[in-house]
């Protein structure tokens, strides 16, 4: 080449580099990243399949109708329907108190603190509490409920469940609240409509397949919690028997399938081993059943 | 008829972090039309704006009069401060912390930037089009209907006049009166931004603010917005902003040339375009920059 380029120095003929070496590196980044996915998909798919394959022969009318067995002799009858109903409601009620409560701190942290000093210090706690294990929470439920009453309860349950959730709830909606463009929220104030009414009539709707995405997978992260109810709602081989007293949801010890599973896997009956195969199925259908749904509902969820 | 020119006059003394450029003050002169710009009432007077995004200076002593029942088009280069400008009349900008405007806005005999103005009731005066058609996520008719039971108690049957009534002056009934109850933004986009001006215009403001309303729809569209705010300019006064000089040609009585955040030079757009005093303003005009 005659090039007669003027300039200064270093514009001369430059030194190719040798191709063959990139283009190596570029296959095995390629190959290894394929690996790596399929690698993940095929742990997933092996992790579903023997629980189904387990769990699959507990699965009968008497699992969802029968409270746990209290005969360790039993080979038959019996199922999981006191610990299913126990953990529908220690998670409901969880629910109850910490998405109401998340979605204002989120509105709070999105809307109006924005930058400030107090939304900057929420936020923070929010994402250490996120991170502080899960065992962690159920210890300081206990503390500040099981403790002063004297007893466990599943509403202890649910308050540890609770905590989990608030911190996931709040973060979510503040992160999908700030997916709405900002020309929304001025079309909304420019009408002469004051901010509380943007905020809920106009961003929060435009935001409502993800709002919702996001609350029910806050529900289904803490649905399979164990470790939160292990000293508070405990467990119980009976039914819960309505509010208070004993065996009522705010009086006594309630059960719940994370740790009847706990229990059951590690018993020396086979009956029971299975009975907690059949648990695990059972969580595991509803989590990936709820997540697949919702994903599915709300994926057209950016309509603004 | 008068056009007057505007430059920076009392600028130097805020210590703006941005340096403005030196400008000529020309002495304000008369120039050719059909009527007299002192005898027209205004309906906003602004005199000696500032703005200010947190410590940087974006607006410099602007002064400008809005005449009643006329189009005013803001023109001028990418970042020259029109949209800025133009937020300061419903006081939008209040939606974020760090901006801040001083000087004076009088609208109704009224500073509107005063501490004690009624956000809620001047937007109900100052009705705005964004540049990205922003229909509400909810239906056509809700739409349309948001102002109106924001600030006005109307029965059922009234509101759907209304809502009618605000549709067919924005040149959108026909297409859409048989999808009142479909989501807004179903529509396409120049139908969602006569969408958006009819639920400007529905709760009957006195004030158009359009911030670049055609940038993001295509020509037909366009011209079809174009033929709506010379229609609507009866009822209402208007302020477009445009990148358009064509356009701000074809639908301005007035027009207001920025740079910099300066307003060089406020005239009728038939001298602004054919005898520009400004050679900043002859510069953008004919292409030269911008």
């Amino acid at each position: 080449m005659t090039t007669t380029v003027a300039q200064a120095g270093n514009t001369g003929q430059m030194r190719r580099r040798p191709v063959a070496g990139r283009k190596l590196v570029d296959r095995l980044v390629k190959v290894s990243s394929w690996i790596a996915a399929w690698f993940g998909i095929f742990v997933m798919g092996f992790l579903v399949y023997e629980v189904i394959k387990r769990g699959i022969v507990a699965i009968n009318w008497d699992f969802f109708t029968q409270p746990t067995p209290q005969d360790a002799t039993m080979t038959s009858g019996g199922g999981m329907a006191n610990a299913i109903v126990g953990t529908l409601v220690i998670t409901l009620c969880a629910a109850l108190m910490a998405i109401p409560t998340g979605f204002l701190g989120g509105v709070y942290l999105a809307e109006f603190g924005r930058n400030g000093r107090v939304a900057t210090m929420v936020r923070m706690v929010a994402n250490v509490i996120m991170g502080v294990p899960s065992i962690v929470v159920g210890v300081f439920a206990f503390g500040i409920i099981v403790k002063p009453v004297q007893h466990y309860s599943g509403f202890a349950g649910s308050v540890a469940l609770a905590f989990i959730m608030l911190p996931v709830m709040a973060r979510t909606t503040e992160d999908i609240l700030n997916l709405v463009p900002n020309e929304l929220r001025e079309s909304g104030l420019a009408m002469g409509a004051p901010r509380w009414k943007v905020t809920l009539g106009v961003i929060c709707r435009a935001a409502r397949g993800g709002l919702i995405t996001g609350a029910t997978l806050a529900i289904v992260r803490v649905a399979g919690e164990t470790a939160p109810l292990l000293f508070t709602a405990l467990s119980s081989p009976y039914w819960m028997t309505g509010l208070f007293g004993p065996g009522g949801f705010f009086g006594g010890p309630v059960a719940n399938l994370t740790k009847t599973m706990f229990d059951f896997s590690g018993s020396p009956y086979s009956y029971w081993v299975q009975l907690a195969w059949g648990g695990a199925l059972v969580i595991i259908v509803a989590v990936l059943g709820m997540n697949i749904l919702v994903r599915l509902l709300f994926q057209r969820g950016k309509e603004w | 008829m008068v056009g007057t020119t505007v430059t920076d006059q009392t600028s130097q003394q805020q210590t703006p972090t941005v340096v403005p450029p030196r400008l000529e003050v020309s002495e304000e002169r008369r120039a050719g039309g059909d009527e007299d710009f002192e005898s027209l009432p205004s309906q906003i007077s602004v005199h000696n704006l500032d703005f200010f995004y947190g410590k940087e200076q974006a607006l410099f002593a602007n002064t400008i009069e809005i005449k009643k029942n006329r189009v005013t088009a803001v023109i001028g280069p990418s970042g020259c401060g029109k949209s800025t400008h133009i937020r300061t009349y419903n006081r939008i900008f209040n939606l974020y912390r760090d901006q801040k405007a001083r000087g004076e806005i009088m609208m109704d005999g009224e500073n509107i930037l005063s501490s004690q103005t009624d956000l809620l009731e001047l937007r109900r005066k100052v009705g705005m089009i964004f540049q990205k058609p922003s229909p509400f996520p909810m239906t056509v008719f809700d739409n349309v209907a948001y102002g109106l039971r924001q600030h006005y108690k109307l029965k059922r049957g009234e509101l759907s006049d209304r809502v009618e009534h605000a549709l067919k002056r924005s040149a959108i009934w026909d297409e859409v009166k048989h999808k009142l109850n479909e989501p807004g933004n179903a529509l396409s986009g120049g139908q969602q931004q006569r969408l958006c001006i009819a639920r400007a215009i529905a709760s009957e403001p006195e004030v158009l603010l359009m911030d670049e309303p055609s940038s993001a729809i295509d020509p037909v569209a366009t011209a079809k917005i174009e033929e709506l705010v010379l229609e609507l300019k009866s009822n209402y006064t208007i302020v477009i902003v445009t990148h358009n000089m064509q356009q701000a040609a074809r639908v301005s009585d007035y027009t207001a040339f920025f740079f910099e955040g300066y307003i060089v030079e406020f005239g009728p757009t038939t001298q602004i375009f054919s005898n520009p005093v400004q050679k900043q303003t002859e510069e953008y005009i004919t292409g030269r920059f911008g």
